[in-house]
């Protein structure tokens, strides 16, 4: 067995574990620190099957914003937890629960076990229409030529996922602004490291973004970090939510959306259908609905962070 | 000079990987949170700038090497806002 095969054996048993001790955590800020951890973990596991895209989406995404999204609930519940013991569904019903989980994983499991090897893939069939998109990063020329429409719709789902969050407002707050208003904490640790790291995760943003057409990278990872620097000066009280009515604000929200659809639609007059690029344009295209989408993304994340507008308009 | 290199390489890393052990040791064994915290960022700090400063003559080009002292510059930046971030929780919940 090479020194490899046992690290990979090592770190699968790690995220296991992580995972096991977020599940059996009493607390939930705990559980949230454990899940983070095995975000983390788990974008390692994808670096070793050479999935790098997936892996920057998974630190990113699945434990960086999410990550900060489930830390402000826990921050939220922590008032009412230590209270609510009583209120604990019943031994059976948790062991329904586990047992309902246990066979969902089994399944899983079983399926993943009687996959036919080698698996069927299409990743030839990919590789050998890369050269039209103009691309050299194949999952790039999956998300955004050969199934651009799933793609699209993603984007529509973050919209509707900010209408939700903000639907959420209280009668009084409606039209006013989320999270705290400039200058609410003044914080040297925190404003400091917003002053000195925006300038150069902004940089990185955008590399990623522009890499994205033939490395791994891409409009979701870059436009996470752009919104983590948002999120960065916001939390050390540097800026401030917009509010919800701002024309500006709503606009950046759905202009990744709404410049995809409307390449798309474009499609039926300039190429052979919707959603469909006019030969030797497709790699322009791409990068400017990509601008449009890392734009949207990198507003998007902080707003759903923010959560519903909790301060009085202002007249 | 490979050789050379390559045993400067191998000490740094060696160097590296014994401050993240000596800073697990005392995230484990220290007595309360400041010195754990105090051991913790310790480790970062210099276990990951020796492991950075072996890889650099492995890095191949100028553009990789500047981004592996750009990563251990933002770990530093890092480790330091949350080392005070979560000294003066500790200090506010007593």
């Amino acid at each position: 067995m090479s020194i490899l095969q046992i690290l990979d054996i090592g770190l699968a048993g790690l995220v296991l574990a992580v995972a096991a001790w977020t599940v059996f955590a009493r607390d939930a800020f705990a559980a949230v620190v454990g899940f983070v951890a095995y975000g983390l973990l788990l974008s390692l596991v994808w670096v070793r099957l050479f999935a790098v895209d997936v892996a920057l989406t998974e630190a990113a995404i699945g434990s960086g914003v999410t990550g900060v999204l489930l830390i402000g609930a826990a921050g939220r519940l922590r008032k009412v937890e230590a209270s609510r013991d009583d209120e604990l569904p019943g031994a059976s019903l948790r062991l329904f629960a586990a047992a309902l989980c246990i066979f969902v994983t089994l399944v899983l499991a079983g399926v993943v076990l009687s996959l036919p090897d080698p698996g069927p893939t299409l990743a030839p069939e990919a590789a050998r229409h890369l050269a039209e998109t103009g691309l050299g990063n194949p999952i790039t020329a999956v998300l955004l030529s050969y199934r651009s429409f799933d793609t699209m719709l993603e984007k529509v789902v973050l919209v509707l996922a900010v209408v939700g969050v903000w639907s959420l407002a209280a009668d009084q707050y409606w039209g006013g602004a989320a999270g705290n208003p400039r200058g609410a904490e003044p914080d040297g640790t925190r404003a400091l490291l917003a002053q000195v790291l925006p300038p150069l995760g902004i940089l990185i943003g955008i590399h990623m973004v522009w890499v994205g057409a033939d490395e791994p990278g891409g409009a979701f990872q870059g436009g996470a970090i752009l919104a983590a620097m948002w999120m960065i000066t916001m939390m050390a009280g540097l800026t401030e939510m917009p509010s919800i009515r701002s024309r500006l604000l709503r606009l950046v929200l759905v202009a990744g959306p709404a410049v995809f659809v409307a390449v798309g639609v474009a499609g039926v007059a300039f190429a052979s259908g919707v959603f469909a690029y006019p030969t030797g344009f497709a790699k322009p295209l791409i990068l400017f609905i990509e601008a449009f989408m890392t734009l949207s993304i990198a507003v998007t994340l902080p707003v759903l962070v923010a959560g519903p507008p909790k301060r009085l308009r202002q007249q | 000079m490979n050789v050379l290199l390559d045993l400067f390489s191998v000490i740094a890393i060696c160097f590296g990987t014994f401050f993240f052990l000596a800073g697990t040791a005392g995230l484990l064994r220290f007595p309360d949170a400041l010195s754990r915290l105090h051991a913790l960022t310790k480790a970062d700090n210099l276990g990951v700038g020796l492991i950075v400063l072996g890889l650099l003559p492995h890095a191949g080009s100028l553009l990789a090497a500047l981004k592996l002292v750009a990563i251990w510059a933002l770990i530093q930046l890092a480790g330091a806002t949350s080392a005070q971030l979560i000294a003066r929780a500790i200090r506010r919940s007593g």
